[in-house]
């Protein structure tokens, strides 16, 4: 059999592979080229970026816990005129795709961020985090409410022609209902899932132990919620969706698309093993031959569809 | 503060040469780690990843306690505290591991007067430092108790070091606080260097800013990269946050701020 097709089309960007770097973990990418070649990812999706730089939150930001992490880093980034400047002309060789990952406190600022990045040389396409604090509703996140996810993903959507992805918060009621408001807003993929939130408390002090106390819990203790949600949006809407929560083997990879995903993000596990890119990669492939699938698109929702025929 | 202009981050296997505890607390690891040994600077660190077969578990960072270049290995000295700990402890040798490393910032080279003030487990990056020059330089190695000392005089001694042990009960050496021990070398100083608890190194910024000594830290923090990639070891400074892993571990002391909401 020749080797399997891995190619993907996330709402537009056509990707060489269907594994991607998830936006935060691996900052603004100049740390890890040094360690793994970007061209094995099938997109790098940047750390967030608003209209001004934001500081981030107290220390200590990470707890490690049961398979997981809670980190309280805060989106603290340099602003887009800084990244603009000095982060992105770094990445223009990095030889994969590139999608910039843009926060906000108010819609506007989502908004001046998106026009501030939109069209730029070396960017390929944009995600949008929705879950953060909308300071004009008590600090309820946007991505937690269908009407604030629209008004957010619409005013971005007037402000770039560029494949538009939206990255939804698991710390709601009804993933569905977020799912079609960024859909009919009008998303051309969705990421999913963020981390969920969650504390920890330092038993020696008696307090809570993150100087934010709570944070956001991401690694392979999220990913049954992942998948859940990605099979749940994956019936919901009928956008792309790029998979991500906890993946730290080629089987996860697999889940992720057999419940819906196009396409999947690594975060935490890369801190867990530095190369883990071409260890997904390759553990894809290999699947891909035993169970004969030539092309990675079919292996898309197959779990839905009542799995693989005969005993397979 | 030093750093390796075009650092290149090593991601290799290393192996365990040896592994001895020291002490119910304390285990030194030694590994064959050629690339580390050879790049490695008094003050950086590696990431080592521990090999755990309940569930995965982030890299731990380790200071260097001491280089041997010829043989190409880095020895490790830690106390066994949580599961990192001790599964750092549980290794034997020949077994081999993954490492990232030497990674962050180093101490400026010691000037002749140099002063190193060590807080408990402090004297790992300090006792590398004492050995990686020959001109005379005091080490003031501190402890709670002399059963808490994590490796003996006679491992740190060279020519040209002073070596003067303070505990809190008197069990070895001077008796009281370092920074009262302190004090009295402060003055004729070069420069102050230090390695401990927070408190200790708030205080000792502040007593060698008083003498109008230069004052180099290195800090401790939880990481998740060790690279500067994720923001997740961050400390309070000046200009904002800046990361432990890669702006540190070593910074000036009026540079961080060390007390309070950080």
């Amino acid at each position: 059999m020749e080797k399997p097709d891995l190619r993907v089309n996330l709402g537009g960007l056509v990707l060489e592979s269907p594994i991607l770097a998830a936006s935060g973990p691996f900052g603004y990418g100049h740390q890890y080229r040094k360690i793994f070649d970007f061209s094995q990812l099938g997109a790098f999706i940047v750390k967030g970026v608003s209209s001004e730089p934001w500081e981030g939150n107290p220390a200590p930001r990470l707890a490690e816990t049961a398979s997981g992490l809670l980190n309280s880093v805060g989106l603290q980034n340099p602003g887009l005129k800084s990244f603009l400047s000095s982060d992105l002309p770094l990445l223009r060789d990095c030889g994969t795709k590139v999608i910039v990952n843009i926060v906000g406190r108010t819609v506007e600022e989502y908004a001046a961020v998106a026009s501030g990045l939109d069209g730029a040389d070396g960017i390929d396409g944009l995600e949008v985090n929705i879950s953060c604090p909308n300071l004009k509703a008590g600090g309820m996140a946007f991505g937690t409410d269908p009407d604030a996810t629209s008004k957010v993903v619409g005013a971005v959507r007037k402000e770039t022609s560029m494949p538009l992805l939206v990255k939804l918060s698991p710390n709601v009621t009804d993933i569905k209902t977020i799912a079609l408001a960024a859909e009919d807003a009008g998303a051309d993929a969705l990421s999913l899932i963020n981390t969920l939130s969650g504390m920890t408390i330092d038993i020696d002090s008696g307090r809570p132990f993150l100087g934010n106390i709570f944070g956001g819990l991401s690694g392979p203790a999220i990913l049954p919620i992942a998948l859940k949600m990605v099979w749940q949006a994956s019936e919901a809407v009928r956008i792309p969706l790029l998979g991500m929560g906890g993946i730290t083997t080629s089987a996860d990879v697999v889940r992720f698309m057999l419940a819906g995903a196009g396409a999947v993000a690594v975060g935490t596990g890369i801190f867990y093993n530095p190369e883990i890119v071409s260890a997904l990669k390759e553990g894809l492939l290999e699947y891909m031959m035993k169970k004969k699938i030539y092309r990675v698109e079919d292996l898309r929702a197959l779990a839905h569809r009542g799995g693989f025929a005969g005993d397979n | 503060m030093k750093k390796e202009s075009e650092s290149v981050k090593h991601y290799s296997t290393a192996i365990v040469a040896a592994k001895q505890v020291v002490n119910d607390r304390y285990c030194k690891l030694a590994l064959e780690a050629t690339l580390v040994a050879a790049r490695a600077r008094p003050g950086q660190f590696v990431m080592l990843y521990l090999p755990s077969q309940y569930g995965p578990m982030l890299p731990r960072p380790f200071s260097i306690f001491a280089v041997e270049r010829d043989k190409g290995s880095i020895t490790l000295l830690f106390e066994t505290r949580g599961r990192g700990t001790a599964l750092a402890a549980g290794l034997d040798a020949g077994q081999d591991l993954k490492l990232l490393g030497p990674l962050g910032s180093y101490f400026p080279e010691p000037q002749p007067g140099a002063l190193l003030l060590a807080g408990g487990l402090g004297i790992a990056p300090l006792a590398f430092l004492a050995k990686s020059t020959t001109v005379p330089i005091t080490l003031v190695y501190a402890v709670q108790k002399a059963d808490h000392l994590a490796c003996q005089p006679e491992d740190l001694s060279r020519p040209g070091l002073k070596l003067l042990l303070a505990t809190e009960d008197g069990s070895a050496g001077f008796k009281g606080s370092a920074i009262n021990l302190l004090s009295n070398q402060l003055e004729q100083a070069s420069a102050l260097y230090s390695c401990g608890p927070r408190k200790m190194l708030s205080k000792a910024a502040s007593a060698a800013a008083k003498a109008g000594v230069q004052c180099f830290i290195s800090l401790e923090e939880r990481m998740a990269c060790g690279v500067g990639a994720c923001l997740g070891c961050a400390v309070k400074t000046g200009q904002g946050y800046k990361r432990v892993c890669s702006d540190g571990p070593v910074f000036q002391a009026g540079e961080v701020i060390l007390n309070g909401k950080t």
